[in-house]
Parts: C-alpha cells; structure tokens; sequence
C-alpha cells in the first residue's frame, strides 16, 4: 500500500514551502516513517527546530512543536525534556542552525548526553538566506559570500558529534531515503543523545553554484560520496578520498543526563 | 506485455516538477509534462516504491495491486 503520510501532517499544510527537489521533504517522510515504527505517542513527542529552511520542518507535523530563535533548538530542547523527562524530545535543523550560530548549544548537548534524538540536515549552505557559506561548506566551493571558493576547512559534523560527546552518531543522505527512518529510529530508542546526520541537497542556492545542473545531479552526488561504515574497513585510503561514511558510526551506552539529574534532586531533598 | 504492478496516484497540486522520481525509476514509467510528472508507461511498473519513497513532495502514491 501507499505510506499514509498525511496522518502525521497537520490539515492543509501542504503543498510545502521548500524549493523542487529540496531534501529536507526526504527527511521529513523519513521522520514519519521513523515515529510510526517507533509508535510515538504524538502527544507526548516535541518536535523542536531554530531557524532555516531546514528548521520550518516541525510546523508540518501534528506533534507537539516548538519553533525557536536561530542556533537555539537544543537549548529550548533541553528545557522541554529536563521539565518533562518522559516526553520524546526530537530536534530538527540545518547545518548552518546547528554548527555556526548554535555550535555552542549543539556540542554542549551532546556533552550532556541527554535522551533526544537531533537530526541534522547539511545541505552545505545557508538555504534560506540565499546561500552563504556555512561551517560545511566543503573547502574550494562556491557560496554567495565566497565567490572565489571557500577557503575554509570543513566542520565534519558527526565527528564533533562524537568528540562533544553524543552516544549515537549516524550519518546518511537525502538519496539512501530508507536509512533515513531506520537510522533515526535507532536514535529514538537509543537512551542519550543521537545525532542523525543526513548530507542533504539544496539545488537552489548550493546545486547551482558549483557545477550540479540539476537536482538529480546533486541527488546522485549523494548516492556516489557515501560509503557504508562496513564496506570503508575494506578499502584503501585512496579509494576512500572525497567519499563519506554513512551508518552507524558511534554508538555507547553512558548514564543519560536527565536520570542523573534526578538522583541529584533526591539527594538535595535529603533522601 | 505484463500486466501493471501498481496503480499510480500523482497529485498534481503537489508536485513540482524536480525530476527525481523520474531519474531514478528503475524502467522509466515516468516522464515530465512541462512542470509536473505524468505516467507515460504504466504497464512497466514493477512497484519497487522508490518514487513514493523519495518525491520530496508528497505527490506521488504507489498503489500496489493484488494478484
Ligand atoms: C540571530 C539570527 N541571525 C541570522 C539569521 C538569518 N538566518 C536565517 S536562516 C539562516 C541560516 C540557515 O541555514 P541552515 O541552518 O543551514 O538551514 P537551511 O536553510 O540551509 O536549511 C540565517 C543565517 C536569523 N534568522 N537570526
Ligand atoms: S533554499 Fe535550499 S534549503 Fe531552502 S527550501 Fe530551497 S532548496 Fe531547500
Ligand atoms: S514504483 Fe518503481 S517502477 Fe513503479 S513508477 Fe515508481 S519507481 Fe517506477
Ligand atoms: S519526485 Fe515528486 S515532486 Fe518531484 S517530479 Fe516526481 S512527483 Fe513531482
Ligand atoms: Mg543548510
């Protein structure tokens, strides 16, 4: 049968505001698709977003939502799951959102390892304001405030992810649409912070910069660069260059933040 | 000629015409009509879900069919 879709979208939300072809409508499929297996109770799930093209995501979905200031969701996430530990907190954002004005708030999150699942839509580029670079935009390409190529260095997100702390890190892409739900149901039941990265494509302001005529020459970009973590053991540094691991790349078990926070609200009660 | 694998449902309010269901169907059932997507092959459908399962849009439904 058809996927019911709908069910999970709030009534005549859609048609969607993003750009043909734009990803962030493949995340959001695969997000439904993920509560569904997970059997989230849309009542007790907060969908949390900052600003961007990536951020207006939550305003679709019949969840409880909450649409904040920029850089700022994994903040006002925290706030939401430290006040109602049982509530499935999710957040959802763009690279830009996540890794310029809200890095402070995103490694600081994955430090706690509190229980959310942060899904994180990098597209390389900050869409919504018409494509300045961002802390992704991969070193040489073209933004509108680097005309000549960007000369920085990359932030490799699920790496910080990992090195802040988070205890499950997994990284897809907007083309690999069935690991998507798989990945951040995984993350969903996964007791800590999850961060699921999905390498994303916005044709309007990155696609058309640098040389991806169309939204499928991007979509097939995704396709060739990603490597499964499994098939990377076996292949040579070289033919490893410009390719990028997708999977599950992090995953520990450590006392999630919102139990340990408990135990200190005992004690300070004297128990 | 085979029989059609599925009955496909295109919603034309929704799609915006980005290609990708139509790159990526593994037997070309799918072609584009100016803006939006049209099914020009039918009979060739396999029901694999891969344009379901990608239209960014939420514009096109794989209805399988029973045998
Ligand atoms: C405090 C503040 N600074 C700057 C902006 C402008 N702004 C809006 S969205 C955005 C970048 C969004 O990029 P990203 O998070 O990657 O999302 P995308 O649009 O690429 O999905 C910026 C800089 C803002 N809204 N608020
Ligand atoms: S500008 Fe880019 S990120 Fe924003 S909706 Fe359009 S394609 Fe998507
Ligand atoms: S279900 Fe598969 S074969 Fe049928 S139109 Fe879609 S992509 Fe093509
Ligand atoms: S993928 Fe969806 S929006 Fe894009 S052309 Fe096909 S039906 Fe239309
Ligand atoms: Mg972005």
């Amino acid at each position: 049968m058809a996927y019911d879709y709908e069910k999970s979208i709030r009534p005549g939300k859609l048609p969607h505001i993003w750009c043909p072809g734009c990803g962030h409508g493949i995340v959001m499929k695969g997000l439904i698709r993920a509560m569904d297996a997970c059997e989230l109770d849309r009542k007790n799930t907060a969908i949390v977003s900052g600003i961007g093209c990536a951020s207006r995501l939550p305003g679709y979905l019949d969840c409880c939502t909450l649409h904040t200031a920029h850089g700022r969701a994994a903040a006002f996430a925290t706030g939401v799951k430290m006040s109602k530990p049982d509530m499935n907190v999710i957040v959802c954002g763009g690279d830009g959102d996540g890794t310029a004005i809200g890095g402070n708030h995103f490694i600081h999150a994955c430090r706690r390892n509190i229980d959310m699942t942060y899904i994180i839509m990098n597209n390389f580029i900050y869409g919504m304001t018409g494509g300045q670079f961002s802390p992704c935009t991969p070193t040489g390409d073209k933004a509108s405030t680097t005309p000549y190529g960007n000369p920085d260095p990359i932030f490799d997100i699920s790496k910080l992810a990992i090195g802040a702390g988070a205890t499950f890190v997994a990284r897809t892409t907007a083309f690999h649409a069935t690991q998507i739900d798989k990945l951040i149901a995984e993350g969903i039941k996964h007791k800590g912070m999850a961060i699921i990265e999905v390498l994303d494509d916005c044709p309007t302001t990155y696609g058309r910069r640098n040389k991806f005529r169309s939204v499928t020459d991007m979509m097939k970009r995704l396709k060739d660069i990603a490597v499964p973590v499994a098939a990377a053991s076996k292949m040579t540094a070289e033919q490893l260059e410009g390719k990028v691991l997708t999977g599950v790349l992090y995953k520990e078990e450590l006392p999630e933040y919102t139990a340990q926070y408990a135990d200190v609200i005992k004690k300070a009660q004297g128990a | 000629m085979s029989s059609p694998k599925a009955k496909l449902e295109i919603n034309e309010r929704y799609c915006k015409g980005c290609n990708i269901c139509v790159e990526f169907c593994p037997t070309k059932v799918l072609e584009m009509d100016l803006f939006v997507v049209k099914v020009a092959k039918p009979e060739a459908c396999i029901a694999c879900m891969q344009c379901e399962l990608r239209c960014p849009d939420f514009a096109i439904k794989v209805h399988k069919i029973e045998e």
